[in-house]
């Protein structure tokens, strides 16, 4: 199936939609017109057609991202800004001094600041697993970590700079046996892999809506686990949420508990068309991982082969996601390249990754990334592995 | 005889999700500003033909679309 033929584009090849997705599917594009142009009310808020109409858009998209991601209650889908702002809200909540938490050398930063700054502050100790080679951990090293006051473990289910993909549903299982709370930050795996929150033991699932879900910038939030007792989180917010509102207190009940001030609803009606979008391809989410393993291997295979100096940093079955370098050159020169003299555009330096480059051996210079959408094709990986070619030869 | 059933809900993310289900079932409903001598809270409840309030409370309860109360008028 060549999914990339269904949309056309200018001849600019967009190889970075691990940082954000690029184009977006016309649905998308248009529902975010359509909100400010024909329903743009505030949802929850007044009384009106229009406020009806925004409220409307809202309960639709999070009864799609429920049932995208398997729970079954819509209350407990909490929109906010990104992935980053769910992470934080999920781990500052939870947390309390003395508790401890294990997480793994693969995190972005969206994981390592805030457990740092907790850490920095007294409140938490932190253990972090190695994993193998590449950092994939087991369900038995993360257990042999657990202390009798570890409360959670957080983990990048996908990597941003590898595409590693980590065995969630074992260490989710483990996990749940022992009565730990399982954080996943699904930035990179919403969308690219399947995952079932139910099914994968995860209690808190955040999610971003502008990468592999095709939506705009500025939407994400968390998905939390029907069986998940939101009591035991603290807001780090409190305001309007057009509930209640007789009384200063912040409601207790999802999601206005952690929903204060008006929500992107333009983004979110973006983000309802993305999840469409990919549950209208023939297999849903999975049509598009088979899509993007294919191009990976694809580029890893043929640049392996033609490309002299080229040295993958991820392994073929990652989804999507691929970290290289090229001998004798940096990967700010290549990016730059890339982008200058043939319009492809990918991503150098450290990825917001600091630790997973340690991990793989690439600190403190980085790689070059690039990372597949749908619309990506065999085509643009062939003219990207000529440009490579033409770098290489030109600086020889 | 009082004809009109007005479902409160604590949240109108709440009566958002009644709403659907109670397209989907055709049962006859409107979303309406919540009125001021119900509740204090900003946005919508749902009104509906008080002779299918039994339904209507069977449903939301199946589906665990948690509420404030029902009210007659």
């Amino acid at each position: 199936m060549n999914i990339g033929s269904k949309l056309s584009k200018t001849n600019l090849v967009y190889f970075d939609n691990s940082a954000t997705s690029f184009p977006k599917p016309p649905a998308v594009v248009d529902a975010v017109v359509e909100y400010m142009t024909q329903a743009g009310g505030n949802p929850g808020r007044s009384g009106h057609r229009l406020a009806e109409e925004a409220g409307e858009i809202v309960f639709l998209a999070r009864k799609a991202l429920a049932s995208f991601f398997g729970i079954k209650n819509p209350m407990n889908v909490v929109f906010g800004p990104n992935a980053t702002d769910a992470v934080n809200t999920a781990l500052k909540g939870i947390l309390n001094k003395g508790d401890h938490v294990i997480t793994t050398h693969l995190e972005h930063n969206c994981v390592m600041r805030p457990l740092n700054r907790l850490s920095g502050d007294g409140i938490i100790d932190i253990s972090v697993a190695d994993g193998d080679e590449i950092g994939i951990v087991s369900a038995n090293e993360i257990g042999s970590l657990l202390k009798p006051s570890t409360k959670v473990v957080v983990i990048n289910h996908v990597s941003n700079v590898t595409g590693v993909i980590q065995p969630v549903r074992e260490i989710g299982k483990m996990c749940r046996s022992k009565g730990v709370i399982l954080i996943v930050d699904g930035a990179q795996s919403g969308g690219i892999v399947p995952v079932n929150i139910a099914d994968d033991f995860i209690d808190i699932f955040a999610f971003t809506g502008h990468k592999a879900l095709y939506g705009p910038t500025g939407t994400g939030g968390m998905i939390i686990s029907d069986d998940f007792d939101h009591k035991i989180l603290r807001t780090l917010k409190e305001g309007g949420t057009g509930s209640i509102s007789d009384k200063i207190e912040q409601p207790d009940f999802l999601p206005d508990k952690l929903e204060s001030g008006t929500m992107n609803v333009a983004g979110i009606a973006g983000l309802l068309k993305g999840i469409e979008f990919i549950n209208s391809l023939p297999e849903g989410v999975n049509s598009a991982l088979s899509h993007k393993l294919t191009l990976q291997k694809y580029f890893i295979e043929k640049a392996s082969k033609k490309v002299e100096g080229f040295k993958s940093y991820s392994q073929t079955g990652s989804p999507g996601i691929t970290s290289f370098r090229m001998e004798g050159f940096t990967a700010s020169d290549i990016t730059q390249q890339l982008s200058d003299r043939f319009n492809i555009m990918s991503r150098q330096g450290l990825h917001c990754a600091p630790s997973a480059h340690q991990k793989i051996g690439t600190y403190p210079e980085g790689t070059v990334r690039f990372s597949f959408s749908v619309f990506s094709t065999i085509a643009e990986i062939d003219y990207a592995i000529e440009a490579l070619k033409k770098i290489r030869n030109r600086n020889a | 005889m009082l004809n009109k059933g007005i479902i409160l809900f604590h949240s109108s993310n709440y009566a958002m999700w009644a709403d659907n289900v109670l397209k989907k079932k055709n049962i006859d409903h409107r979303l309406i500003p919540v009125p001021r001598e119900l509740s204090s809270d900003c946005g919508y409840c749902i009104e509906f033909e008080n002779n299918s309030a039994a339904e209507v409370t069977k449903l939301l309860k199946n589906e665990n679309i948690e509420f404030d109360r029902i009210e007659t008028i």
